[in-house]
């Protein structure tokens, strides 16, 4: 009897999310396959790859390739526009890591004056990370959402702590698209989501971005926490979790000792940027396969290869 | 599929002798069914009868031994669903026609690339030799692979080759000569990779093989369509019980990505995550392998048994007997973020790994496993007192209520309290004052 495989697709999709606005637009979600299943469903959506940029510019250090390609670009505008050049992007995370109060601690004033131009000069659709400080994030991205209403961009993200400020502002007052950020955890995650849609914030207004770990560190509950996500939207059609998620792989894979520790600390591992590059590209496409609908990468050369990947599945 | 007590009921003489010790053959055959008792327990059942139970309740996927590596043995397509049971191994690639210096240079990384993390070896376990036309040249460079000690791969269809390759593993086996292959497997103790052009034509191949008695099997996934004959093979085996499917899985990333490291990773990280059990690569740089080989370790850990380090002293940024101490608990994830924040403070601190059996600095705190006994243990144990000549200990911040008790616990220490996050840890170091 000659083998005949199964399709699995689902009834209900991922519920689809869009962000940016006029020519720049791009749609978070919708898929009705296991991830990266393309095979057991036409027309399935691509998941989508971000890159992000800082507004106070990448440390380079042992990054020749980084550096020369943000040479010259000065501004976060100016980083933005070159960012979305990349063959492959989808879309540009702004970075507001000088926001933090233990960094550079920038006003918001001068945040978002440099989101306007970034925003305005940047031909993919837009999305906003903060810097991790709640006080600080709310306050950045209530001015940030006033400044650029009818952008439609998304902010990443509300947390337990401040997401009755960031709902009511982002999301209800000036009609942006907001991510929902919990730490690695389903339970977790389906709480927000409740509580976000009991102030009023519509599903297609919420993202999930579930956390993120580098490979090795603990990727086994990122993978695990997908999974379940995944199983929950698409088997059990859970509409507290049917939400596109969107994983920050970045700031993850460029902080752990692998992607850090420079050459000559560590001769035998060999050049820095090769090992950001790895460890970055692997994470990406171990979250894509998780059920990630979209990843923010950092290096164009990871931007380019999980691009390819994508492709090549597709 | 496994068979229900009443299938069972049809295959047994129905004469309730009660040989078996059951009362009747009803009963008999759904305690079979429950796995409770084997069905050879029935003295009178046809062997053709028994034979057709013990191949219903064999495990949906077999395990099979890749120079004492286990592969497959699988149970569930998502490993929260249970665990995953066997973890995939790595090969590098060498072709006939790469030069000498080429293959030496490829060898001497894989056995460069070789250290320990959390309590397991990381390395790639496997050399595969793609044979090409020379035979001559292709046994050279199978002497070369050899001598690295590490399990021997050949991908050729040359069943005399194969043969004397007396290699862990034979790729090469398809509908058109599966017949040469399996002799060249058998003769050569090797297990065998099988391909198809299509995952029907690599199904039929398999059920001829079996037919014949080789049941030492792996599924070669091609190039073209790998991630989803991975797939589909894994979901046959596991959720349509289709034996024939049911044997561990061998994809070249090196031939779908020719020339591309990163690709190549990509692709590796993707099955490690969906289904590889052996994953070829051209070369395993570190660079490669410090991504991959976490990222195994992490999706083969068992969800219910949380990865533990050793107890112990963990000397950081250089440390040495004068440097002040960090306590925290042995869970795996602690230990990666706190001991990744210290050493970008820069500050030289001796990291003290206890055993609070694996569980975080709350969650060991709030069962009782990792106090203010515990640490004075630890340091009796450990012997802290004359190996360190430092007297400061810093604690988690998440049990600043244990500082009084520590206090008394481990007279002569100054006990400090970290902040409640690790990423604070950077700051509070650079700041402390001793």
């Amino acid at each position: 009897m000659s083998f005949e495989p199964k399709l699995r697709a689902y009834t209900a999709p991922v519920f689809t999310v869009e962000v940016g606005s006029g020519e720049r637009k791009m749609t978070l979600g919708g898929e009705s396959v296991q991830p990266l299943c393309f095979f057991d469903k036409p027309d399935q959506p691509a998941p989508l790859i971000g890159v992000e940029v800082s507004d106070i510019g990448f440390e380079t250090e042992g990054l020749p390739e980084l550096a020369a390609f943000y040479a010259g670009a000065d501004t976060l505008a100016a980083r933005a526009v070159k960012a979305a050049s990349l063959p492959g992007a989808s879309f540009v995370c702004l970075h507001f890591e000088g926001a933090d109060p233990a960094a550079t601690n920038k006003s918001v004033e001068d945040c978002v004056a440099e989101a306007k131009e970034a925003v305005a000069a940047c031909p993919l659709p837009v999305v906003i990370a903060g810097c991790k400080n709640i006080e600080k994030d709310t306050a950045l991205f209530t001015a940030l959402a006033e400044a650029l209403t009818g952008e439609n961009l998304l902010f990443l993200s509300a947390r337990e702590e401040d997401y009755k400020a960031m709902g009511a502002a982002v999301a209800l007052a000036y009609g942006h698209k907001l991510g929902a950020e919990s730490a690695v955890d389903i339970n977790l995650a389906k709480q927000l989501n409740v509580v976000l849609t009991q102030l009023g914030v519509a599903s297609s207004s919420i993202v999930m971005n579930l956390g993120a770990a580098a490979a090795g560190y603990g990727f086994e509950y990122v993978a695990s926490t997908l999974d379940r996500v995944r199983s929950a939207a698409l088997e059990q059609q859970d509409g507290m979790l049917r939400m596109p998620v969107v994983t920050i792989v970045s700031a993850e894979a460029w902080s752990v000792k692998e992607a850090l520790v420079s050459e000559d600390d560590m001769p035998e591992w060999g050049p820095r940027e090769e090992r950001g590059i790895q460890m970055e590209a692997v994470t990406a496409a171990a979250c894509l396969a998780s059920g990630s609908d979209a990843v923010i990468l950092r290096h164009p050369v990871s931007v380019e290869k999980t691009a390819a990947l994508i492709a090549a599945l597709m | 599929m496994a068979l229900k007590g009443l299938d069972i009921f049809k295959l047994t003489p129905k004469t309730n002798c009660k040989d078996c010790g059951n009362p009747t053959c009803m009963a008999f055959s759904m305690k079979v069914a429950q796995g409770a008792i084997s069905a050879d327990k029935c003295p009178h059942m046809s062997p053709e009868a028994l034979a057709k139970l013990s191949e219903a309740t064999e495990p949906p996927m077999k395990t099979i031994d890749l120079g004492g590596h286990k592969l497959g043995g699988e149970t569930v397509l998502l490993r929260h669903e249970k665990t995953f049971v066997n973890r995939n191994v790595f090969s590098v690639k060498l072709r006939a026609d790469m030069t000498d210096e080429e293959i030496d240079s490829v060898l001497e990384e894989l056995k460069a690339v070789d250290y320990e993390r959390i309590n397991e070896r990381m390395y790639a376990e496997c050399v595969c030799v793609d044979c090409g036309e020379d035979k001559a040249r292709a046994a050279e460079v199978i002497e070369k692979a050899r001598s690295s000690g590490r399990v021997l791969i050949v991908k050729t269809r040359d069943a005399e080759l194969a043969a004397s390759a007396k290699a862990a593993l034979i790729l090469g086996a398809d509908a058109s000569n599966w017949e040469a292959m399996n002799e060249a497997a058998k003769a050569a103790g090797s297990v065998l990779g099988v391909s198809g052009e299509s995952l029907a034509e690599l199904h039929d191949t398999v059920e001829k093989l079996e037919a014949v008695g080789n049941k030492n099997l792996v599924l070669d996934l091609g190039t073209g369509d790998a991630f989803k004959r991975a797939v589909q093979i894994r979901r046959a085996a596991l959720k349509d019980g289709d034996r024939s499917f049911g044997y561990p899985s061998v994809v070249d990333t090196a031939a779908i990505a020719p020339g591309d490291p990163v690709l190549q990773s990509e692709l590796a990280a993707l099955f490690v995550v969906r289904y590889g059990s052996v994953i070829i690569m051209d070369r395993m740089t570190y660079a490669a392998a410090l991504p991959l080989f976490g990222l195994r370790q992490n999706i083969f850990t068992d969800p219910q048994k949380p990865m533990k380090v050793a107890p112990g002293i963990y000397p950081i940024n250089g440390a040495g007997p004068d440097s002040p101490c960090a306590v925290t608990v042995d869970f795996a994830l602690t230990y990666f973020v706190v001991s990744g924040e210290l050493e970008r403070s820069g500050m030289p601190v001796n990291l003290l790994i206890t055993d609070a059996g694996g569980y975080s600095v709350l969650t060991s705190w709030a069962a009782g496993k990792f106090s203010a006994n515990s640490i004075a243990s630890f340091f009796a144990e450990q012997d802290i007192e004359n190996k360190l000549t430092t007297r400061t200990l810093i604690l988690p911040g998440k049990v600043a209520v244990l500082k009084g008790e520590v206090e008394n616990k481990l007279p002569g220490w100054n006990v400090l309290v970290a902040p409640n996050e690790a990423v604070q840890l950077v700051k509070y170091m650079r700041e402390l004052k001793i």
